[in-house]
């Protein structure tokens, strides 16, 4: 199992500093997750669901421990190689979706593609194709403040797929919608886990959108507690 | 060049403050162009003035005279080709408002010291010839509608006659168009003014000389000033640009009144888009770390805060540079009869150019700074 893991992780710590308080968030985690998996990470605030995420994106430090993702040590990367690394192999999802306001959809799209040598004609298709997959090519040229909730949410999701990353990492996608488009969305995780094989990992504290996932694992003070299917 | 779009819509991202900003540098950059316009017109002079020419005056100031006995002592000094005297006459043509810079000069010996005055040999005969003789420039000719052969009347608001008047009868015997720029002066006969003036006779303003080697003006010019050193009429002597420098001086230091000016506006401008990059950033710390996020490394992030803060500053000295080209080329116009050499100098555009980057530069450090060393993680948490 563990060598046809696409995210291997063993004895993962980590620890901040509040002061003169050290407080450990996440406890020697060992965790593998297969390639094609849509894993919900679910627990109560301060649980360290997030700070998992964000270890696995690259976008934090572990305190200790091993960290391996499609068979590369992420831990040991400088901030200059893991910046290039997440923009070839993850695409986040934020829960306040985190788009450029001053940019169209389209352009917000195209966005992790200006650090390719993709043409701007090879990036507009790129941009276009990845706006169709989410249901959204004729929003194209509308700007975040005139989309809904749910739409903006799904131009996320089209820049986080656009340039065909190995891993998608959701912070809470559905977080901040209703649950009508929350279940867009969620179907929308589903199809790209389903259909493009996408291998997701998803935190959230809601039960309902951790159903849709293959598995749901629980942290609690920094340790996974147990896993359901 | 694919992150223009990126800079631009930046840059609208608060278009009231952005164009705010705009108009302050554009303000800043016309003030500097219109400064170093006028520094130009005021010591352009010294630009033009001959490299082999000595100009001696009065030690203590330049509306002091000299006697006329100067003259030929000074032409004795060994390296000096051939030396002339002006007297400054302060014309009035018709009305107070045509003011004509009118000098007396000597027809025998002004081609030799000014080669940079061409005239027809015709007209040069004419001039020796007629002791009521005067040259005019193209420009003052124009704008009078002086021809050759007409008489006109020029009051001093200096001199008066013996007889009690003022004005003096000349006729124009040669319209010159010279190199330098010149082309605003009347000169006549020094023996025309000396014979008919009812004080100051003998007396001559200052005198002008051609040396043989540019390498001896220092020795040349301490030799002639020695020659009348503990005279009641002690001598200082320079080059003729140094004299016309410090003619435009008498104004003051011009250069540091206009470096004084534009440092204060630039200095302000500093502020003023620190400031906004400063907004600009805190405004959207969380889309710069998501940027981070999506892989554009702290290099990247800097330099495009660095740009919008380039950009900006460079639009802004562009116009406010073509604004104030525009604005000198109609001063030029209106004024050229003051200001025969007005016009923006061509260095100001590089000069411009290095103080906006300096100023985007500067502008842009410490929002940089706070891009560079943006937390991902802190960032997004804080949003």
């Amino acid at each position: 199992m563990a060598e046809e893991s696409l995210v291997r992780i063993r004895g993962l710590a980590k620890d901040y500093k509040r002061g003169a308080e050290t407080v450990h968030v996440l406890h020697a985690l060992d965790l593998d997750i297969p390639k094609g998996d849509f894993l919900a990470l679910m627990g109560p605030s301060g649980s360290g669901k997030s700070t998992l995420l964000n270890l696995i994106g690259g976008l934090d430090r572990p305190t200790s421990g091993t960290l391996e993702i499609a068979g590369q040590r992420t831990d040991t990367l400088s901030d200059a190689q893991l910046g290039r690394w997440r923009a070839n192999h993850v695409g986040f999802v934020f829960q306040m979706y985190n788009l450029l306001p001053v940019l169209s959809a389209q352009r917000n799209v195209e966005l992790p593609l200006l650090l390719t040598k993709l043409s701007a004609a090879e990036r507009r298709k790129r941009a276009g194709a990845a706006l169709s997959l989410v249901g959204l090519a004729e929003r194209a040229g509308h700007k975040p403040r005139e989309l809904s909730g749910g739409q903006e949410q799904r131009v996320g999701i089209a820049r986080a797929i656009v340039s065909d990353p190995t891993i998608l990492l959701c912070d809470e996608p559905t977080g901040d919608l209703d649950r009508k488009s929350g279940d867009e969305i969620l179907d929308l995780l589903q199809a790209l886990n389903q259909q493009q094989g996408k291998t997701i990992i998803m935190v959230t504290h809601d039960p309902h959108a951790a159903a849709r996932a293959k598995r749901t694992l629980h942290l609690e003070k920094g340790q996974l507690i147990r896993e359901a299917a | 060049m694919k992150f223009l779009h990126l800079l631009w819509a930046n840059l609208q991202r608060k278009r009231l403050r952005t164009w705010l900003t705009l108009a302050s540098i554009v303000v800043a950059f016309l003030l500097f162009g219109i400064l170093q316009t006028m520094r130009a017109a005021l010591t352009g002079g010294a630009d033009l003035a001959g490299v082999d020419r000595l100009v001696t005056i009065h030690k203590v100031s330049l509306i002091q005279s000299l006697p006329q006995s100067y003259l030929n002592r000074v032409r004795g000094v060994e390296g000096v080709r051939v030396a002339m005297s002006h007297d400054w006459f302060g014309g009035v043509y018709q009305e107070d408002r045509n003011q004509v810079v009118a000098m007396t000069a000597d027809p025998n010996l002004f081609f030799e010291v000014y080669p940079e005055y061409p005239l027809p040999e015709e007209q040069r005969a004419a001039w020796r010839a007629d002791r009521t003789g005067a040259i005019v420039g193209k420009i003052i000719a124009e704008r009078f509608g002086w021809k050759l052969g007409d008489t006109i009347p020029l009051r001093s608001n200096i001199y008066t006659k013996a007889d009690g008047g003022n004005v003096w009868d000349l006729k124009i015997v040669g319209i010159f168009d010279a190199t330098n720029g010149d082309n605003n002066s009347v000169y006549f006969q020094y023996d025309y003014l000396n014979e008919s003036r009812a004080f100051g006779r003998d007396q001559i303003g200052w005198i002008v000389m051609r040396i043989n080697d540019t390498n001896r003006s220092a020795e040349i010019a301490r030799t002639v000033d020695a020659l009348f050193a503990n005279s009641s009429t002690e001598t200082k002597t320079s080059t003729e640009k140094a004299f016309v420098q410090g003619f435009a001086n008498q104004m003051g230091n011009i250069g540091a009144i206009v470096t004084a000016v534009a440092s204060a506006v630039f200095f302000t401008m500093l502020l003023v888009i620190a400031n906004t990059m400063g907004q600009s950033v805190r405004e959207r710390t969380n889309e710069l770390a998501v940027m981070k996020t999506l892989g554009f490394s702290s290099f990247q992030v800097t330099a495009m805060v660095l740009a919008e803060a380039l950009l900006i500053t460079l639009l802004g000295a562009v116009i406010g540079l073509a604004i104030a080209a525009l604005a000198a080329t109609g001063l030029a116009k209106a004024m050229q009869q003051f200001f025969p050499t007005l016009g923006m100098p061509s260095d100001t555009y590089v000069i411009g150019a290095l103080v906006a980057v300096g100023l985007g530069t500067l502008a842009g450090a410490l929002p940089c700074a706070q891009a560079w060393q943006l937390k991902i993680v802190d960032a997004l948490r804080k949003a």
